[in-house]
């Protein structure tokens, strides 16, 4: 290869790679929002966490093409390693990050060789079945996880040893904050790796990249063991910022509502996790404070007209906004 | 020894429960490729129709079962109508949540039309308390929920694999534009078969609502159970439906009796199992 | 014209006053589960809040009480302490009330703690949340207290061997420890023990494994709700007599008996308020209720969440509207009324509540299914957990 073809693929790598003006807007503002919203703090850590799990969702589904029923296995096994290890004695909060992430993503590994093997809706409800079974031996086994209680007596020691987690929710704010910053930078960085590249290309044309002498399977496995470990590590933030773990972190429910939120984001973009989070969280807020009996009314109403409607997710809408408004500031 | 006889006809009884209500399901999700997960809102949606009807204008019992298949069969005909036929050619995933947002308006309405209590649903004398052949104590309407099973199963698949309407569906399925082009009004063969899955929803939920109860949460509870039998049967085929609806009600009555800690976790674990060694289902073709 | 001036600033300093009495409302967060497996509940406390209205007027001592509901959407722990967190923090309320699910409760009442917010539970069963958390009361009932009850019902009857069946979760366990305890201490046997997870809608599993034991009665628990009526329908179908269960009131709430119907005849249970209890508190509380909500079922939540709302309004009143935490405590510790389910009162000790405990069978009266009291046990506290 010449070093003009080189250079020409490096720079389309790099420009690829280069920050859109909805990413920075995004980090910015979530920022801004802990001025904004002093009362509403752990609101806004769950949408960071929401939008980190919706993210490692969105490695999959948007870059592999690997759709899930089941994710919310990976965070409520990051959400309960978490919550285990400071309820028995070990509170420090990154380890327990770590911990939470490294549980869920040994288990994703486990699956994912079956992962690598089935397609289409078959993927779907094996992952459904994954959810379910995992739900299931948490209720099984309540002297480990408490059952439907709940898992109690998360106490957590202050961040870095000096911050306390405290009533209003700062602390945990800022943790949660630079965690999902961190691993959205990792993300990134793997989305525009050769790695990632080769994922994307499995997306597009399953049957032609082991042409090129790719193996699928494994690049498929590895995205699954990746997409995982942030899950289990969002999970993993969760028990720790709210100090307790239920069932529902690993229901079928919390996994649909990670695919709603990427949905509405916009899928395969990154960014559009964290903005569909966003979104949905504040409009389950909103409305469900209105209106506390019947909140699922308008939420069901306003994802069908987005089904119908916007396809592309709110990434997709802000995009062809900024890049008309830039058109316009430079006339060609 | 009694109580294992007891214990299996126990598990055929909610298989045959599983199986009416996926039937439909099977017929939607399976044969259509149709993600829908509104479906036990259609059951949900006949349940009501019977318990009302019943209830607070005295139908008798059949009476009620039919006209919950036909609402429902209106209702998913007016849902397939004015959304769901947009998204035919659209991922599985946008089909995942546009019925998702029907779950979630279903439930509200049905809170906000009959109230979150639990509905009753009265059955007649025939079909109330035990019949004893032998030894064995035989619940009546679990018999009658044999009965109707099975002859809902030999009617459908005689529908679905020995008429025109049957081979037209499955035809269009597989090319839609051909085929369109032999002159079949696929639109309205879709909505048909459509109106037929939900009527089947509605149906199903009718005669549930007796052993499984009925609130507006009933979208969501069963969803799980359905689209897993749907799946571990095999998409597309009705009998692979009916096998799993078997296997399941079997597996998971017999594993709760014999080993309560444990619990549904067995089922879950065979679902997994079968669908990695067999993901096109236990009778479907590889796809 | 000096005295007009004086006058005039009189008048708008006084206006001042209740300007500030006004913009300073009586802040009661109230969590519930609106949506989701409980939602009835939620239902049925907003009907208990518009008795309460009625009764006692929309406010307290010149403060407007405001009553801000959330929808803590089942049992999610994670939710109610977010929810309850945004009460305290943005809102500022004066008290967290409400709570259904005991996991809840448990995940709310560290915040009710740290913050000073005095937390009045309607309905979390379990028996040791209130210990580590100074600021929370509970108006409810223990399913401990019930299960003890229970076991001396069952001794006086003469069973010999009697099976438990509960619900696998805190007030489930709670219940099955202090029957089981309670029973052998008064020479009886356990047949058997068998626990359903909260999602199961099938018992044909279990109740077989109750037949196949065979004993003189079966003791159950089940979370109120959706699956009691089923339950009782399917032990009914397997051919066993429902005269046989005695259980806590849970299994016979007056909203979903009308589900279980006939299966239901004959089932004992002790619990502290049936509908048709009869008292002249009781009385005017369903007809206050039935004009209110004609169409809902009336059971104890409501009549345990207008309990609540009506000791905050005395503690409110006995303070003059001027909050102080410490203070509330003392006066909901010398909580004593006349409650519709009987006389009420709140131990000192244990912030746990003191009342009537009712023995009812299940009957068939002008063609209703009800619960009809038959004996009572006054002045039942809290025994503690067995466990």
């Amino acid at each position: 290869m010449s070093d003009i073809t080189l250079d020409l693929a490096r720079i389309m790598v790099v420009n690829r790679a280069r920050w859109t003006t909805i990413e920075v807007a995004f980090w910015i503002a979530a920022a801004a929002g802990y001025f904004l919203f002093p009362a509403k703090l752990v609101l806004l850590t769950q949408m960071l966490i929401g939008g980190l799990f919706a993210m490692s969702l969105d490695l999959l589904l948007g870059y592999g093409g690997i759709a899930s029923f089941g994710h919310a296995a990976f965070f409520g096994l990051g959400a309960y390693a978490a919550g285990l290890l400071a309820a028995h004695g070990w509170g420090e909060p990154l380890s327990g990050v770590l911990f939470g992430g490294l549980a869920a993503g040994g288990l994703g590994l486990a699956f994912s060789s079956v992962i690598a093997k089935v397609r289409g809706a078959a993927v779907l409800m094996v992952t459904l079945c994954i959810g379910l079974l995992l739900f299931e031996a948490a209720s099984r086994m309540p002297w480990l996880t408490g059952g439907d209680t709940g898992l109690q007596g998360i106490d957590m020691w202050p961040l870095l040893g000096l911050f306390e987690f405290d009533l209003f929710g700062r602390t945990a704010f800022w943790y949660a904050y630079a965690v999902a910053f961190l691993l959205y930078l990792a993300a990134r960085r793997y989305i525009h790796s050769p790695e990632g590249l080769a994922l994307k290309g499995i997306r597009e044309n399953h049957d032609r990249v082991p042409m090129l002498g790719v193996s699928t399977a494994r690049r498929k496995m590895i995205a699954f063991t990746i997409s995982a470990t942030i899950a289990g590590m969002a999970g993993a933030l969760l028990a720790q910022t709210t100090q307790i773990v239920a069932l529902e972190t690993l229901s079928f429910e919390r996994s649909v509502a990670a695919l709603i939120m990427l949905t509405v984001g916009g899928l395969g973009t990154l960014i559009g996790g964290f903005i569909g989070a966003a979104t949905f969280i504040w409009a389950r807020d909103v409305l469900s404070a209105l209106n506390p009996v019947y909140w699922m009314f308008w939420l069901g109403l306003i994802l069908i007209a987005l089904m119908l409607t916007a396809r592309g997710g709110l990434v997709g809408a802000l995009t062809l906004l900024t890049n008309y408004l830039a058109r316009e500031r430079h006339p060609r | 020894m009694l109580g294992f006889v007891n214990i299996l006809l126990g598990g055929i009884a909610y298989g045959f429960v599983l199986f009416l209500m996926a039937g439909g399901l099977s017929i939607t999700l399976g044969l259509m490729g149709f993600a829908n997960m509104a479906h036990a809102a259609l059951a949900m949606v006949g349940g009501y129709t019977a318990a009302l009807l019943i209830g607070k204008a005295g139908w008798p019992f059949l009476a009620a079962v039919v006209m919950a298949g036909l609402t429902a069969a209106l209702t998913g005909a007016i849902l397939e109508r004015t959304l769901f036929r947009r998204l035919y050619q659209a991922s599985e995933l946008e089909q995942v949540l546009l019925t998702i947002g029907v779950v979630y308006a279903a439930i509200a309405a049905a809170t906000y039309l009959v109230g979150p209590e639990q509905m009753a649903i009265a059955v007649p004398a025939w079909l109330d308390g035990n019949l004893r052949i032998g030894p064995v104590d035989l619940n009546r309407y679990r018999l009658f929920l044999i009965v109707t099973g099975l002859v809902l199963l030999v009617s459908l698949v005689g529908l679905i694999e020995h008429t025109t309407f049957g081979a037209k569906i499955r035809a269009a399925v597989f090319n839609r534009r051909m085929t369109a082009s032999c002159g079949i009004d696929v639109d309205k063969l879709y909505a048909l078969a459509f109106a037929l899955g939900s009527a089947l929803a509605g149906i199903g939920g009718a005669l549930s609502v007796k052993l499984l109860g009925l609130d507006p949460n009933f979208p969501i509870k069963f969803l799980t159970e359905l689209l897993i039998v749907v799946s571990v049967g095999g998409l597309g085929s009705l009998r692979g439906t009916f096998l799993a609806a078997m296997l399941f009600g079997i597996i998971d009555v017999v594993g709760k009796y014999l080993l309560p800690e444990i619990g549904a976790f067995i089922i879950y674990a065979t679902a997994l199992a079968l669908l990695t060694v067999r993901p096109q289902g236990l009778v479907g073709r590889p796809r | 014209m000096i005295a007009r001036i004086v006058i005039v600033a009189a008048a708008m300093f006084a206006a001042c006053i209740s300007a500030r009495a006004d913009d300073r409302p009586l802040k009661i967060g109230w969590l519930m589960s609106y949506t989701g497996p409980g939602a009835a509940a939620g239902a049925a406390s907003d009907a208990a809040i518009e008795v309460f209205f009625k009764t006692f007027g929309k406010s307290v001592a010149g403060r407007k009480i405001e009553i801000i509901r959330r929808d803590t959407t089942g049992p999610a722990p994670d939710v109610a302490r977010r929810l309850a967190q945004e009460l305290i923090v943005g809102e500022k309320v004066d008290f967290l009330a409400g709570m259904d699910y005991t996991p809840n409760t448990m995940a709310v009442a560290p915040l009710s703690t740290s913050a000073k917010v005095p937390l009045l539970i309607v309905n979390s069963a379990t028996s040791g949340i209130l210990a580590k958390h100074p600021f929370a009361v509970r108006f409810g009932f223990t399913t401990t207290e019930m299960a003890q009850q229970l076991a001396t019902y069952a001794s006086k009857q003469q069973f010999k061997s009697v099976y438990t069946f509960v619900h696998e979760y805190e007030p489930g366990l709670d219940a099955e420890a202090m029957f089981i305890r309670e029973f052998k201490a008064a020479g009886g046997a356990i047949a058997g023990s068998v626990r359903a997870p909260l999602k199961a809608t099938d018992f044909s599993a279990y109740i077989q494994r109750i037949k196949d034991a065979n004993p003189d009665a079966v003791f159950v628990f089940m979370a109120a709700g959706e699956l009691p009526p089923i339950f009782l329908r399917q032990f009914k179908e397997a051919g066993l007599d429902p005269a046989k269960i005695i259980g806590i009131g849970d299994i016979t709430d007056e909203s979903s008996l009308p589900a279980a119907g006939d299966a239901a005849l004959g089932v004992v249970t002790a619990f502290h308020y049936t509908q048709t209890h009869e008292s002249v508190a009781n009385s005017e509380f369903a007809r206050t209720y039935k004009s209110i909500a004609p169409d809902r079922p009336l059971n104890f939540m409501p009549v345990v969440a207008y309990d609540v709302l009506k000791a905050i309004y005395q503690v409110v009143e006995a303070q003059k509207g001027e909050l102080n935490p410490d203070r509330t405590m003392e006066l909901l510790k010398q909580t004593k009324f006349e409650s519709p389910r009987g006389p009420i009162s709140i131990d000192p000790a244990t912030r746990d509540i003191v009342q009537t405990v009712y023995f009812r069978k299940v009957e068939k009266r002008d063609g209703q299914i009800v619960n009809v009291e038959f004996a009572s046990t006054p002045d039942v506290k809290d025994p503690g957990s067995a466990r």
